[in-house]
């Protein structure tokens, strides 16, 4: 049995685990040593410990990298679960189709989109990345495979659509695109002093914009709480031919000692972003730049150095959103613990798919937090109370350290969903939130 | 439009590789063992853009379905323009040492079914004056060593046979092209823990393109390699037989 160490995107655990590959969709699901479990592997870009197994094993499907169909009259597209989401982009954007959905970063796989049903700058207009599934495969370690569809089986596509890898294998998945004249993008950002502002220009921006999202100065406090750069855009509708390729140009070739962000950097930084010149502009973007800015430094999460990091995001619902996400911003900038950026973006009213999707009207809040260990600790206590108090709840691909009591709380069908799992499958995650109960 | 004739076409290296020619629209015709597996591929180019594809299961070690094979492929491609032979197995060092039937097995499957398919297709791209033929050897092949020399033998022979092709058919418009990978991360070495000299497949498979479009007889890949084999290779046997790695 080979065995490797592993880590996700935030470096805080790394672990040993016992390996397992597909090397093809048509594998049987492998026999594992009774007593252990497996947790289906893509491309461990989820934060925490949601994608990893300690003392268990992982799954890898990196070796189901191959397209199924595409047909480029309806724009509907077959791959394979390990295909990652810059794959289909490069085979597809030049015949004039993008995904509907996607993440900060295109190096996931399909089947990481799925099981964590992951959204968008666009949420607000086309809702999770579960909404576009047309069907896919579950392979389980019972060796039944399911074609799982909103009308077939689709109560094992409500709950494998988010379902944290824990319901068996996805093979491959059948997705409708939406079709774009090209590779760019029509990008206008404007500034707002604080989160009314931010709330009134949403207003607007998102019934113009397909795409908005905010960036937040996470340490300025006071009458400035929640200043900004709100930009927005919208595919261009005229076509340009060139698709850059998606090398890096730049990367963080070693982990240095220490993290590199602390208050000094973060200060600086956070300060020069928000004045930057030039910024109230309209520009032609490639799509790569506007939607995956950190792409193009390969391996950033390095910065924070050997501890690792941690991201926040939840989401506050309905109308006291905008007041818990003062006290959470007021709560961050007092303890000045932040990183660089913080994001800010309106959910629409889209229903997602999953029994555990994290997306729900109201506002959703992401920022890093370098490891600094107590003190950050003290801080997510205090977080975590202000996001329940506001019947919020966090998003599981971004987490390493949620209590349980949290998680249950935000997801109340995580009993349903429960029914759903494979008695083969587990995560450091789930055993994390679901032990006490 | 030039149409290629991959064997072992299942090999991670080899499908790499044909990614990259799919997206130059290229026509393809692609042999492998594993039926499942190799209908994969051969769809998955085809959407990636291979002008066509054509795939046949064959278990490479059944020479005498080799002439058919051919016989085929010449046929889909309209002319055999290219061939690169990818197929392998990482032998078990230590098990071939218990075992004459297994050593030999190896070496029939790394070195001898690449000879028997290596002179029809010599013989057939000669006869039209044009093609290149390109072949994955190893740089285990350069100096037999104690942990793998039933593979690194395998090789060798490979070696040494494409560069006795390689005059031989100087003047006949074909290019022979040995590839010599280091350290690649592939299944075939997913047991191996991996450190700075693994390469990825697609760097590896670009090489390998790079080789065809120049027609440069032998590459080792990536280029590193080649000064750390010439160093290995000028290692006095005094000295190397005392090292074990
Ligand atoms: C820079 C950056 C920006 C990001 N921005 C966003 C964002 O804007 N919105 C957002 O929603 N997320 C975002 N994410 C998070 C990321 O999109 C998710 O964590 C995604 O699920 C990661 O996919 P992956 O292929 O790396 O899967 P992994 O992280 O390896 O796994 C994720 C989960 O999917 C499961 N899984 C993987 N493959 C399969 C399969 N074949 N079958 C069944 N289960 C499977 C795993 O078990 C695990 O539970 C971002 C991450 C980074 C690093
Ligand atoms: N990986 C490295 O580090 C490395 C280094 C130097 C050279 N090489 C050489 O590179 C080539 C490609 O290897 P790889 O790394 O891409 O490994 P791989 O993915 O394991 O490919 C090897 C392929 O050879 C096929 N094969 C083996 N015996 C066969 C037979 N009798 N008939 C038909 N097909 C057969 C295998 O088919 P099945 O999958 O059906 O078994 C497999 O598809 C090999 O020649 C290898 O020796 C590799």
């Amino acid at each position: 049995m080979i065995s490797r160490t592993f880590s996700s995107w935030g470096s805080v655990v790394r672990a040993r685990h016992a390996v397992y590959s597909l090397a093809s969709r048509h594998d049987a699901f492998p026999r594992i040593s009774p007593g252990s479990t497996v947790l289906p592997y893509g491309n461990g870009r989820s934060y925490g410990d949601s994608c990893l197994n300690p003392d268990g094993a992982l799954l890898r499907t990196d070796a189901l990298d191959h397209f199924i169909r595409f047909d480029s009259d309806t724009g509907v597209i077959c791959c394979e679960a390990g295909v990652l989401l810059a794959d289909i982009l490069r085979l597809t954007v030049p015949r004039g189709w993008f995904l509907p959905v996607v993440p900060g970063t295109a190096h996931v796989t399909v089947g990481g989109a799925i099981a964590n049903d992951v959204h968008g700058k666009n949420h607000h207009r086309v809702g999770s990345f579960g909404n576009h599934v047309r069907r896919f495969e579950l392979l389980r370690s019972s060796a039944e495979r399911w074609i799982c569809s909103p009308d077939e089986h689709p109560e094992w596509f409500a709950a494998t659509v988010g379902g944290l890898g824990l319901t068996g294998v996805i093979t491959w998945a059948e997705l409708q695109l939406r079709p774009v004249a090209g590779a760019w993008m029509q990008v206008e950002t404007v500034r707002f002093a604080n989160l009314d502002e931010f709330c009134r220009l949403c207003e607007n921006a998102d019934s113009v914009s397909e795409y908005t999202v905010a960036w937040i100065d996470c340490l300025s406090r006071g009458r400035r709480l929640g200043r900004g750069l709100l930009q927005q855009a919208n595919h261009s509708t005229h076509s340009a031919p060139d698709v850059p390729a998606h090398d890096y140009r730049i990367g963080m070739p070693f982990v240095p000692p220490l993290s590199v962000v602390n208050r000094a950097t973060l200060q600086l930084f956070n300060t020069l972003y928000y004045h930057r010149p030039r910024w109230r502009t309209r520009r032609h973007t490639h799509f790569q730049q506007f939607l995956f800015p950190l792409d193009r430094i390969a391996h950033w999460n390095r910065l924070y150095g050997p501890r690792g990091f941690y991201q926040y995001q939840c989401v506050v619902p309905g109308e006291r959103a905008a007041d818990a996400t003062a006290s959470l911003l007021q709560a961050i900038a007092r303890s000045r613990q932040g990183s660089f950026l913080a994001v800010l973006k309106r959910f629409g009213a889209a229903t997602s798919p999953g029994l555990l999707s994290f997306p729900q009207q109201g506002l959703t809040l992401a920022l890093d937090f370098p490891n600094s260990g107590e003190s950050l600790e003290r801080l997510f206590g205090e977080l975590d109370a202000l996001v329940a108090q506001a019947d919020g709840r966090l998003y599981p691909a971004k987490d390493g350290r949620m209590p349980g009591w949290l998680f249950r709380r935000g997801y109340p069908q995580w009993q349903e969903f429960a029914r759903y799992i494979d008695p083969a499958c587990s995560s450091s995650f789930w055993r994390r939130v679901t032990q006490e109960a | 439009m030039s149409g290629t004739l991959i064997i072992g076409a299942t090999s991670a290296i080899a499908e790499s590789t044909a990614r990259l020619l799919a997206a130059r629209h290229e026509r393809l015709y692609l042999v492998a063992r594993n039926p499942q597996r190799l209908k994969a591929v051969a769809t998955d180019l085809a959407v990636r853009g291979a002008e066509r594809v054509g795939h046949e299961v064959l278990d490479l070690n059944d020479l005498a379905a080799h002439e058919p094979m051919l016989e085929r492929a010449d046929g889909f491609l309209g002319g055999i323009a290219r061939v690169l032979i990818a197929h392998g197995t990482l032998s078990d060092q230590k098990a071939c040492e218990r075992s004459i039937e297994l050593t030999l097995r190896e070496l029939h499957t790394n070195a001898l079914s690449v000879v028997a398919l290596l002179t029809p297709l010599a013989n057939r791209l000669s006869s039209r004056g044009t093609g290149a033929i390109a072949v994955i050897s190893s740089v285990a092949g350069d100096r037999g060593r104690a942990s793998n020399y039933v593979y690194g033998s395998a090789k060798a022979l490979v070696t040494a046979f494409l560069s006795g092709l390689r005059q031989r058919l100087r003047h006949h418009g074909v290019a022979v092209i040995t590839i010599k990978p280091g350290l690649v991360d592939t299944p075939m070495t997913a047991a191996f823990t991996k450190g700075l000299l693994w390469a990825r497949r697609e760097r590896v498979a670009a090489g390998i393109v790079r080789a065809f479009d120049r027609r440069t007889p032998t590459v080792y890949l990536p280029a590193f390699w080649r000064p750390i084999m010439f160093v290995i290779r000028a290692l006095p046997e005094a000295v190397f037989r005392r090292l074990s790695f």
